[in-house]
């Protein structure tokens, strides 16, 4: 209503965001949480052997990690925050006032963690000897505050999921005691370390070609840490199991996402399962033979874990509709409170971006869009993704839809279908939402958001009728001044 | 007044900090930001036309790789100092900076994917360095396609922060190609650029001509003080652009946000880099073996200057808003109050309708009707299927099973509803569904 909205009409603008966070997850999670006390870890042991090419190893380990977790890496993070600005500037731009300091914080553990990893990558080679140890303790400080970010992040996502709390009692403490946080954390963490130890698999095999005794002996150590984890992170897995379903489902007061949440739950125990399977038996045969571990054993693991990972992600993003801040504001980014008013004076009457206010028997169409725009498109799409063409084909079949019964569904999906936000406005607004479906029936159209076509402003803002004047600038406004008497 | 100004409604939460501390905030965060920035744009910048120089002069060459080794922890600490000025424009300007995002969406979203490449490529040049010595141009290609992206970037946020002080011109702009050719984008730009070679210049000096930094191994001809005379020369004649430049940005400044106070900062600014200006002047004159020992007060010059500009900036900023903050805050409150006593009373309008029927028709007939069979079975036939069976419908609609999918493949959403309530509409459905002709 407030903010011109950007929309990708094919992929939809939650298939930006998602894709952004899943890269991202995916590259921090093996590279940066796990693999920096790996690496420290095989300094310290190449150290202490006097083994110069296992220090070399362990090294370009590192500069593997290095290169991708300050490229993709860090740029994904600011990407996920840049793409949901743009998907729904009202949430975020609600959730950065609340969560002011608990992001502030997260900034500056993030400025240690960079300024750290660009010291200990950088003095390498140059803290040699007696230095040695002190370079040790810099990747010791390096794999705390890796671990840190992502322990605060995780805390504060925590309590941005939780329900309502935040609008009673706003303190970041809440979002540490939130009760699946501390589970939570319990598995990620040992489960980052895991995925390093399958990462740094993968690159052994590419840094140790023409030395087998040393990629034998990197192998086996690398599964050994792998495995070393495994117990852990299983312990972390069946808390993180075992308390998610009495925390949750209390707050879930619907049986549709109950449902949802049911098959998620047993999706999460699968997961465990499954990852847990495949790196055991990786780091198994890495322990046992290191010599005959296929490098597709390395490869195929890690995609499927990505594919887990991705759907994990979007099933728990779907338990907290209709709300994408509970019961504060909807998915669509109006308030809850705000939808008396808008039923009673309408949606395009207070909406700062439409091409009309009053709707009339002409203008139908064009209104009818504009409710969309607002109202609809920061989930849906027309044909692409969750696309609303689909939706109602598939519930009012491929002959013309009847307007009447497309109405009445709109009207009052959102008590049947909990996860749908209520369409707000007035019942003319209504009509011509249903209109502007009803024609995508027969023209379906590629419905074009900010970023390419603009914005309305409608003819009653303009506080004078005039055409717009041109803006003077300083020069201008100089010599104005000069020549005036 | 300028006609077509858009006055949307802010964000009604407030701020989590008082809005004097978080402008004292963003300056100085986004000063520390901008200076990496400045390092990054001008390292890659001089890194290329050094480059390009040392392929007749293999000190030119080593200065280039030097150079170039600098950027990559440049960018990464450009790149990390930048959140937070973000965070604290976030909050401070939301409603201005989210619209010239959306806005300019396509581009805006693209700085992830083209810094990445951007980060990638200057890494790829730093680390290929000897082993592509033999196919130098191709070499040069692969840092000129790195400096490409680093010129580019700082314009799509030029253009944000620029296009967000003129919510007048938001109508007007059809995507980013055309928020690019607003007033003063490009003067702006310019200044910019130029500033990023004059700072890297005299980053460079101090960084490369210390105490410990191995001049004598690394160069063949090249000694201390011919760095040093280097780049103070690059430093001073970028600065002397500025003075083109500079008053350029100002002239084509929209007037509205002209204020005394952004004035007098700015002419400080200006006085402050005048002093610079004969300092360095001074170092250019001098000895050989005296060359070098004003740096740190030619520093302290430049970086005040840096420090007037961006506050005068702010100043500007916060000048070109003030109106349209205001505008804004009224709409705003106007809108919080009627919604809030409106929510308040309307609470109390229930319906007086019969219980079934009141829960049929918010809970069922979205999909249900009396006749019509298009989305849901309709009334008529479940009365005749659970005649005389209220419970069926209630055991049903708790766990409904996927029956008859070719015909309504949506299935139905299984509903949590008090047993009273179920119960009532289940015998209000068979009641009405009976009335069948």
């Amino acid at each position: 209503m407030d903010f011109p909205l950007f929309h990708l009409d094919y992929a939809g603008n939650r298939m930006l965001i998602a894709f952004i966070a899943v890269v991202h997850v995916i590259v921090n999670h093996p590279m940066a949480v796990g693999a920096m006390p790996l690496v420290t870890l095989m300094e310290w042991w190449g150290w202490r052997r006097g083994d110069v090419r296992w220090d070399e190893l362990a090294r370009r380990i590192l500069f593997a990690c290095f290169i991708i977790t300050t490229t993709v890496g860090a740029l994904t993070g600011v990407g996920i925050w840049l793409s949901a600005s743009l998907a729904n500037p009202y949430a975020i731009g609600s959730l950065i006032r609340v969560f002011f300091w608990g992001w502030f914080t997260e900034w500056i553990i993030f400025c240690l963690e960079v300024g750290f990893i660009l010291f200990y990558f950088l003095t390498w080679k140059t803290w040699s000897g007696k230095r040695k140890l002190m370079h040790i303790r810099i990747g010791l400080a390096l794999s705390i505050f890796s671990w840190l970010t992502m322990a605060i992040i995780v805390a504060i996502l925590g309590f941005m999921m939780d329900t309502g709390a935040w609008l009673e009692n706003p303190s970041l403490i809440d979002g540490v005691l939130n009760p699946i946080y501390l589970p939570q954390l319990a598995f990620r963490t040992p489960f980052a370390m895991a995925l390093a130890g399958l990462f740094a698999l993968f690159l052994i095999f590419f840094f140790t070609k023409n030395n087998r005794k040393l990629r034998h002996r990197a192998v086996r150590f690398v599964s050994l840490w792998t495995l070393a984890w495994t117990p852990i992170y299983l312990l972390g897995a069946w808390w993180y199991w075992k308390s998610i379903p009495p925390n949750m489902i209390d707050n879930i007061p619907v049986a549709l996402a109950t449902q949802a949440f049911e098959s998620w739950h047993t999706l999460v125990a699968w997961f465990i399962v499954f990852a847990v399977t495949v790196i055991v038996l990786v780091a198994l045969w890495g322990v046992l033979t290191p010599k005959h571990l296929p490098r597709v054993a390395l490869i195929v693991p890690m995609i499927l874990c990505v594919i887990l990972v991705g759907y994990f992600e979007r099933v728990r993003e779907f338990i907290r509709k209709p709300y994408v801040i509970e019961k504060y504001m909807y998915a669509n980014g109006i308030l809850v409170q705000d939808y008396p008013l808008l039923a009673r004076d309408g949606v395009l009457q207070h909406a700062s971006y439409t091409p009309v206010r009053e709707i009339t028997e002409e203008n139908k169409i064009e209104a009818g869009r504009a409710m969309f725009v607002i109202a609809c498109t920061r989930c849906h799409t027309v044909e692409g993704l969750n696309g609303v063409v689909d939706k109602l084909s598939s519930r009012f079949g491929n002959e013309p839809w009847p307007h009447e019964a497309v109405k009445n569904f709109l009207a009052k999906m959102h008590n049947s279908l909990t996860f749908m936000p209520p369409v707000p406005g007035t019942e003319k607004e209504l009509d011509a939402l249903t209109a502007y479906m009803l024609m995508l029936q027969t023209k379906p159209e590629h419905l074009r958001g900010a970023q390419d076509i603009g914005v309305d402003v409608p003819v009653d803002a303009a506080q004078d009728s005039t055409k717009p004047k041109e803006e003077q600038n300083v020069w201008q406004a100089m010599i104005a001044e000069l020549q005036s008497p | 007044m300028i006609a077509n100004v858009p006055v949307p409604k802010d964000i009604p939460l407030s701020f989590p900090v008082d809005a004097v501390l978080l402008q004292g905030l963003l300056v100085v965060l986004f000063l520390a930001h901008i200076l990496f920035v400045n390092f990054m744009v001008g390292g890659s910048i001089l890194t290329l036309f050094a480059e390009i120089a040392g392929r007749k002069n293999k000190d030119l060459d080593r200065l280039a790789e030097r150079i170039a080794a600098t950027i990559t922890v440049n960018k990464s600490l450009a790149v990390v100092l930048g959140v937070g000025p973000l965070l604290c424009i976030n909050v401070l300007y939301t409603i201005h900076f989210y619209s010239a995002n959306a806005l300019t969406g396509n581009l805006w979203i693209s700085i992830v994917p083209l810094v990445i490449v951007a980060f990638l490529l200057s890494y790829l040049h730093k680390y290929t360095w000897h082993r592509m010595e033999n196919a130098k141009g191709w070499h040069i290609a692969i840092g000129s396609a790195a400096t490409l992206l680093f010129l580019f970037v700082p314009l799509i946020f030029l253009t944000n922060i620029n296009l967000m002080l003129f919510p007048g011109q938001w109508p007007e702009v059809k995507g980013f190609w055309s928020a690019l050719f607003l007033p003063n984008v490009w003067p702006r730009y310019a200044h910019f650029i130029i500033a990023c070679v004059a700072v890297t210049a005299l980053f460079l000096l101090v960084y490369m001509t210390r105490k410990a930094y191995p001049v004598e191994t690394t160069f063949e001809n090249l000694d201390r003080a011919a760095l040093r005379k280097g780049f103070y020369w690059v430093a001073f004649g970028a600065t002397l652009v500025q003075f083109i430049l500079g008053p350029l940005v100002f002239f084509t400044l929209p007037a509205r946000g002209l204020t005394v106070a952004m004035v007098i900062v700015f002419c400080l600014g200006i006085a402050l880099a005048i002093a610079a200006m004969i300092t360095m002047g001074i170092e250019l004159k001098s000895n050989r073996d005296r060359v070098g020992r004003l740096i740190l007060p030619v520093i302290a010059l430049i970086m005040t200057t840096g420090f007037c500009m961006g506050y005068g900036r702010h100043l500007y900023r916060e000048g070109a808003l003030a109106e349209h903050r205001f505008q804004i805050q009224s709409t705003s409150e106007d809108f919080a109050r009627a919604s809030a006593m409106l929510s308040k009373t309307a609470k109390l309008n229930l319906p007086e309708v019969p219980l079934g029927q009141q829960v049929f028709d918010n809970y069922c007939s979205a999909c249900h009707d009396l006749e019509s069979t298009i989305s849901a079975p309709n009334l008529y036939e479940i009365a005749k299927l659970y005649a005389g069976n209220p419970q069926g419908i209630v055991k049903w609609t708790k766990s409904p099973e996927k029956k008859r999918t070719d015909l309504y493949p949506q299935g139905m959403p299984p509903q949590v509803l008090p047993e009273d309530q179920l119960i009532a509409v289940a015998e209000y459905m068979i009641e009405t569904g009976n009335k069948a002709p």
